[in-house]
C-alpha cells in the first residue's frame, strides 16, 4: 500500500468513525488482538494469582460453611425476628441481582444503540452477570430455610395436584431471576463460540486445544455461520433489553404488591432500575480497575470506556436521587399517616445511619463526575465505586428494614442486627463472586477478539458494489 | 497424495480482495464454498450470494411458544385444575399473568433462537474436512479463508486454483484428506 492510500484510507475510516481511532490504542494489527489477549490464557498462572485466589476461595468456603450451618440447624441463626423477617438475606439477593444489571446493559442496549466503546468490556460485564446470578439465587435459595424443597416453587404436577399460585410476586421472581440467569449464560457463551475458536487455533497444549475445541463447536469462521451468527446475536441482544427492564421491575413487585408504607409505590420498578445499573456499573469498574492493571489491557480498555462509565454512573446516580426525593415527596402528598411517618422514621429514625450513608455514597459521592479530569482519574473512579457499591447495599437494606421494624403496632415493634451467619454469608457470596471471576480472567478470553477486530480501523470494506475494479487494479 | 483433493484453499489478507473475490466466485457459479474471517466483514454475505436467514421466524415461533404456554398455563392451573380462593381474587386474569408471560416470551424466544443458530450452524460438528490445514486454522486470527470444496460441479483440480489465484489469493493449495 502506497502512502497516499494508506492516508486516504485513514482519512476515510476517520469520516466514517470519528471516535474509532481512540478505541484500541497503538493501532494493533489483528494478529497482535489475538496474540495479546490469547496470551493471557498460556501465560503461566504467577504466585500472585494463586494467593489472590486462595484469598477469594477461603472467603467462600467459610460462606460455605456457614449455609452449611443454616441448613442443617435453620434460619434462626440468622438474626430475624417478629417484626424483621427479611434482613440481610434478601438485601444481598437484590444488591447481587442488581450488580447483574450493568452486564446486560452493556451488551445488550448498548449494543443495539451500537455504542462500539461497549466491545472492550462487554465480556467481562456478562460474565459478571453470570456470576452476580449465581450469588442472588444462593441467597434467595438459602433464605428459603428448606432449599431441598426449591422445587415447591414450580409449577410441575403433584400427588398433592396443587399449583403454585400465579398471583403471588414471589412466583413472578421465581419466573424473571431464572429466565435472566438462562438468557445471561445463553448470550454470554454464544458470544464466547468464535474467541474459543480463536483459542482452539492458537494455544500449544493439547489437552488446553481439546478443551476450547469441544467448547468452541466446531466453529470455523465460516461467513454463512456468521451471517445467522450475527441475527442471533442481534435478536439476543433486542430481548436482553426488556428483560434487563423487567427482571429489576419484578424484583420490585415483591416489595410494591405488598400493602407496607415505604414499599407500596408505583416508582418502585423504575427506580429499581436505575439502581442496578447504578449498582451494576460502580461493580464493573471496580473489578476492570484492577482487571486492566494486571492483565495489562490499557491498550483496549482505555481511559475513555472508564471515562464513559463513570458518566453513566452520574446519570443513573441522579436518577437514584430524584427516586430518593421524590419517595419523600408523595409520602408527604400522599397524606397517608403511615407513609409520612415511616419515611421521616427512615431518615430519622433507628436507621438513619444506614439512610444518611446511603445519600452520602450515592448521590453526592457521583457529583464530582461533573469535572473531566475527576471522570478520568483512576484512583478517584476506584474509590467511588466502592462507594457507590457501599451505597447501593444501603439502600436495599434501608428499604427493607426500616419497613419492618417499625409495623402498625407499636408494641411489636423491633430492631434488627445480623448474626455471624449472616455475615459470613455475605462475605462467602463475594468469594464466589471473585473467585470465579479470576477463573474467568485466566481462562477465557476477557475481551471480545472477534467484536474487537470488527472494530479495528481498515477492517471493514470501504465501498460496497462498482468500486472493486479500481480498487483491485491498485493492488 | 494420491487421493483426490476433497477441496481448495486459499488466502486473503486484504478485506477489499477477500468481498471482491466473494463477488466472482458467487458470479461464477460456485456453492460448496466458503469464506472463513476472524470476525463477521459487512456485506461479505451479500458479496457471496447468502440467502436471508430463516433464524428470524424460528426466534417468533419461540416467542409465540413461551407466550401461549405461560398463559395456558397460568390459564389452565388457575382457572380450571385448582381453583384457589386467595383473598376473592380472580382464579385467573391477564394482568397479573403479565410478568410471567413476558418472562416465559423471552426465554423461549432465547431457547428457539441458540437452538436454531446451532441447527443452521450445524453445531456441534467436531470435525471439517480442513481442520488439519495450516491456512484453514488462520481464518480465526487474521486471515480471510476461501475454501472450496471439490463436490461442487465447477471444482476441477486445475482450474479452480487457477481461479483463487487470478482473483489475488496467496497460498493456493489443494487439500487432501488425512487418513487418521
Amino acid at each position: 500500500m502506497t502512502v497516499v492510500q494508506e492516508q486516504q484510507r485513514l482519512q476515510h475510516s476517520s469520516h466514517e468513525e470519528p471516535v474509532r481511532e481512540e478505541l484500541v490504542l497503538g493501532n494493533p494489527s489483528l494478529r497482535d488482538v489475538t496474540a495479546r489477549i490469547a496470551s493471557i490464557v498460556e501465560s503461566k498462572i504467577t504466585p500472585k494469582y494463586l494467593a489472590t485466589l486462595t484469598v477469594t476461595g477461603g472467603m467462600a468456603a467459610l460462606g460455605l460453611f456457614a449455609l452449611y450451618y443454616t441448613i442443617t440447624t435453620g434460619i434462626g441463626v440468622w438474626g430475624l425476628n417478629n417484626p424483621i423477617g427479611w434482613g440481610w438475606d434478601i438485601t444481598n439477593f437484590v444488591f447481587w441481582i442488581g450488580i447483574g444489571h450493568a452486564g446486560t446493559l452493556i451488551s445488550a442496549i448498548l449494543f443495539l444503540f451500537r455504542q462500539k466503546w461497549r466491545t472492550a468490556i462487554n465480556r467481562s460485564a456478562e460474565a459478571m452477570t453470570i456470576f452476580a446470578v449465581i450469588c442472588a439465587l444462593t441467597m434467595v435459595l438459602s433464605h428459603t430455610g428448606r432449599p431441598w424443597l426449591f422445587y415447591w416453587l414450580l409449577p410441575y404436577p403433584n400427588q398433592m395436584q396443587m399449583w403454585i399460585n400465579f398471583r403471588s410476586p414471589l412466583a413472578w421472581d421465581v419466573f424473571a431471576v431464572n429466565t435472566y440467569f438462562t438468557v445471561s449464560a445463553l448470550f454470554w457463551f454464544v458470544g464466547l463460540i468464535p474467541d474459543l475458536a480463536t483459542l482452539r487455533n492458537y494455544v500449544k497444549s493439547n489437552v488446553a486445544k481439546k478443551i476450547y475445541g469441544v467448547l468452541s463447536l466446531g466453529w470455523t469462521g465460516s461467513t454463512r455461520h456468521w451471517h445467522h451468527y450475527e441475527i442471533a446475536y442481534m435478536i439476543l441482544a433486542g430481548i436482553s433489553t426488556p428483560l434487563v427492564l423487567s427482571v429489576h421491575s419484578v424484583v420490585s413487585f415483591d416489595f410494591t404488591v405488598g400493602i407496607l408504607p415505604g414499599w407500596h409505590t408505583t416508582i418502585f420498578p423504575p427506580y429499581f432500575v436505575a439502581g442496578a445499573i447504578f449498582s451494576g456499573f460502580a461493580m464493573v469498574m471496580t473489578l476492570l480497575v484492577i482487571t486492566r492493571e494486571i492483565l495489562d489491557l490499557k491498550q483496549f480498555i482505555t481511559m475513555k470506556h472508564l471515562e464513559n462509565m463513570n458518566k453513566i454512573m452520574l446519570a443513573t446516580g441522579m436518577m437514584v436521587g430524584y427516586a430518593y426525593a421524590m419517595e419523600m415527596f408523595i409520602a408527604w402528598y400522599s397524606g397517608s399517616d403511615w407513609e409520612r411517618w415511616i419515611f421521616i422514621n427512615r431518615a430519622m429514625g433507628d436507621y438513619a445511619w444506614a439512610y444518611w450513608t446511603m445519600v452520602l455514597c450515592n448521590v453526592i459521592s457521583p457529583q464530582v463526575y461533573w469535572f473531566k479530569k475527576l471522570r478520568r482519574n483512576l484512583p478517584l473512579m476506584f474509590v467511588i465505586s466502592i462507594f457507590i457499591n457501599i451505597g447501593m447495599w444501603f439502600e436495599r437494606f434501608t428499604i427493607i428494614a426500616t419497613t419492618l421494624h417499625h409495623d402498625f403496632l407499636p408494641a411489636s415493634w423491633g430492631y434488627y442486627s445480623p448474626t455471624w451467619v449472616e455475615i459470613s454469608i455475605f462475605i462467602g457470596t463475594f468469594g464466589i463472586f471473585l473467585s470465579l471471576f479470576l477463573l474467568f480472567a485466566k481462562f477465557v478470553p476477557v475481551i471480545a477478539i472477534a467484536e474487537i477486530k470488527s472494530i479495528l480501523p481498515g477492517a471493514q470494506p470501504k465501498h460496497h458494489h462498482g468500486d472493486h475494479h479500481a480498487d483491485a487494479s491498485a493492488h | 497424495m494420491s487421493t483426490t483433493p476433497v477441496g481448495v484453499i486459499g488466502e486473503f489478507t486484504d478485506v477489499e480482495a477477500a468481498v471482491h473475490a466473494a463477488e466472482k466466485l458467487r458470479d461464477a457459479g460456485f456453492r460448496n464454498w466458503d469464506i472463513h474471517t476472524p470476525y463477521p466483514v459487512h456485506g461479505l454475505d451479500k458479496a457471496m450470494g447468502i440467502k436471508r436467514s430463516i433464524l428470524t421466524y424460528i426466534s417468533f415461533a419461540g416467542l409465540v411458544g413461551g407466550f401461549t404456554s405461560a398463559l395456558g398455563l397460568q390459564y389452565w392451573t388457575g382457572a380450571i385444575d385448582y381453583r384457589l380462593n386467595i383473598g376473592g381474587k380472580g382464579f385467573f386474569d391477564w394482568q397479573f399473568s403479565v410478568p410471567i408471560d413476558f418472562e416465559l416470551s423471552i426465554l423461549g424466544t432465547a431457547l428457539l433462537t441458540v437452538i436454531g443458530l446451532f441447527h443452521l450452524c450445524r453445531m456441534p460438528t467436531w470435525y471439517n474436512r480442513y481442520q488439519h490445514d495450516e491456512s484453514f486454522m488462520k481464518a480465526t486470527d487474521d486471515t480471510f479463508v476461501v475454501t472450496i470444496d471439490s463436490d461442487d460441479d465447477r471444482f476441477s483440480a486445475e482450474g479452480t486454483p487457477d481461479m483463487l489465484q487470478r482473483l489475488g489469493a496467496s497460498h493456493v493449495h489443494l487439500v487432501h484428506a488425512t487418513a487418521e
